[in-house]
């Protein structure tokens, strides 16, 4: 069971993505898991091929916890997650197995996770499409197309049971009406069983004879997956209890940014828009080369660096919560892919579909409150990261520049930072190099 | 697109982008915004829904049309082939 962020102590299996005897690769969805803020698919870190399943659906059971064997050259051996830890080291999980990093997919074919999940369901050699992803990368679009285009299966032997192909959501949806998803057609990707599937089937199914008790409109239970307070409680008591925060902020004027971005806005396509929060995460993410002390974890009481900028963004949960998952890479990675990666990370964030990856790895974390209202936000770290950045909301201030007062759109940014790993000097040069990097997003 | 359409198109598509919502419960008049909790990501996502479900490319300038059931209901019958 792996650590999906320094808080969490255990994980539920909701279910098994693959058999005993499948073989899988590095990056492949392996399980679905179930924590107290989210659901999450869990990537595989190894190829070889899976020998056992050590813990069952359904089953809980606390992080470290092996989940199951896979074979590699000699021998079973267990590598699905590190061997348990107690759960006050947690801090020490990142260090000792660095995040996974699913950044470089291994040669020679190159697919996204879900690519490669679909493409097995579906029977259809990844080798043999071109991806038209990133890189040549095989993306699930690609492996769809290709299942459209292969001619109908040769009708000669029985066609294999078809394995339900079911999102998390509808899986869950399913269980909480009792639906049995072996009746439903699937209008989702790949014939795929969504959310809006079992929806439907709710509406359209007979209503079963219920006792009458039930009968009588219940009110909802008190925490059906409501907010659980728990584990954030625990890591922002932790944050405050050990780390030393200093507060920082300033002022950015955003109206270079934002006429910049109405300019691209007004020639791209709807799915190629950006949001200003893209800004202002790769600026956040650019200005760590100026101070690279705000960047990594503080283990062991000692600053570790982090080499790539894997930027943490919270994200508010609507039944209530929080998570931070991360962008991975996110200074090398020009402004547009931010900008995708963040609206896919919260559409999948508020659906419950995150992944293990994204979770854990984390080096530095953006919080953008603006829409919320507030003008200035003072964060609190997520340990074992030793900095939070905090945006509020843009509003039309007096701004006095030149010798001249106008009316301009003014965003206020501010910087937690750990003392242990920097002082209020770099801290100020890092707020100071995010707001000249927001002077030029024509460079982001 | 008539109206019926429209209207289960702008559903399916809310209900991607908040599975939790209760939109058998929604105001047609009144902005997803007041009653979805939704912000700007979660509506980006949502034009972005809509527009490959209509074959629509819908300019910025437009989105405040969109804000509501009924808005959507009448911008896309009235844009929709």
């Amino acid at each position: 069971m792996p650590s999906l962020g320094a808080d969490m102590t255990e994980g539920t299996v909701t279910r098994w993505l693959v058999k005993p005897g499948e073989r899988v690769a590095r990056g492949d969805i392996v399980v679905e898991v179930e924590t107290d803020k989210a659901d999450m698919e869990v990537e595989i870190f190894h190829t070889g091929i899976i020998s056992r399943l050590l813990v069952n659906e359904g089953e809980r059971v606390p992080v470290g916890t092996p989940l199951a064997l896979v074979e590699a050259e000699a021998g079973a051996t267990p590598v699905m997650a590190p061997p348990t830890r107690p759960v006050a080291e947690v801090a020490r999980v990142a260090e000792i197995t660095p995040p996974p990093v699913p950044t470089k997919m291994e040669a020679p074919s190159r697919a996204t996770p879900t690519a490669r999940l679909v493409a097995r369901e579906l029977a259809i050699d990844l080798a043999s499409i071109r991806g038209t992803g990133v890189d040549g990368c095989v993306t699930r679009a690609d492996v769809e197309h290709a299942a459209r285009q292969r001619a109908p299966a040769p009708a000669a032997a029985p066609p294999p049971r078809r394995r339900l192909l079911v999102s998390p959501r509808a899986q869950r949806l399913a269980r909480e009406h009792a639906i049995d998803l072996s009746l439903l057609a699937g209008t989702g990707p790949a014939g795929s069983i969504t959310g809006a599937d079992i929806k439907k089937a709710i509406r359209e199914l007979p209503p079963t004879p219920a006792p009458v008790a039930e009968a009588v409109p219940m009110p909802a239970p008190a925490r059906a997956k409501g907010p659980q307070r728990g584990p954030i409680a625990a890591l922002m008591a932790r944050s405050n209890r050990e780390i030393p925060h200093y507060f920082l902020g300033v002022d950015i004027d955003m109206k270079r940014a934002l006429d910049w971005l109405a300019t691209q806005n007004s020639s791209r396509p709807v799915a190629e828009r950006m949001l200003y929060s893209a800004l202002l995460l790769k600026a956040s993410a650019l200005a760590v080369h100026d101070v690279p002390e705000v960047n990594g974890y503080w283990t062991e009481d000692e600053f570790r660096p982090s080499a790539e900028v894997n930027l943490g963004v919270a994200i508010s949960l609507r039944p209530g919560g929080l998570v931070a998952p991360a962008i991975l890479d996110a200074a090398t990675k020009p402004v547009d892919v931010v900008m995708r990666e963040l609206r896919d990370l919260v559409q999948r964030a508020r659906a419950g579909r995150l992944r293990a990856s994204e979770m854990s790895s984390g080096t530095i974390t953006v919080t953008n409150l603006g829409e919320q209202g507030v003008d200035y936000v003072y964060g609190v770290i997520y340990p074992p990261q030793v900095a939070l950045v905090g945006f509020g909301r843009i509003t039309e201030r007096p701004w006095a520049s030149g010798g001249m007062v106008g009316a301009r759109p003014i965003i206020s940014a501010s910087l937690a930072g750990d003392h242990r790993a920097s002082d209020g000097h770099r801290g100020g040069r890092f707020l100071a190099a995010i707001e000249r990097l927001l002077q030029e997003p024509e460079h982001l | 697109m008539n109206r019926d359409d429209a209207r289960a198109t702008v559903l399916r598509v809310l209900g991607q982008i908040a599975p939790e919502a209760h939109l058998a419960d929604l105001e047609p008049d009144v902005e997803f915004r007041d009653q979805l909790d939704i912000d700007s990501m979660d509506f980006l996502n949502f034009v972005i829904g809509v527009c490959e479900q209509t074959g629509l490319d819908i300019p910025e300038a437009d989105y405040s049309k969109l804000e509501s059931l009924d808005g959507c209901v009448t911008y896309l019958t009235a844009n929709s082939k």
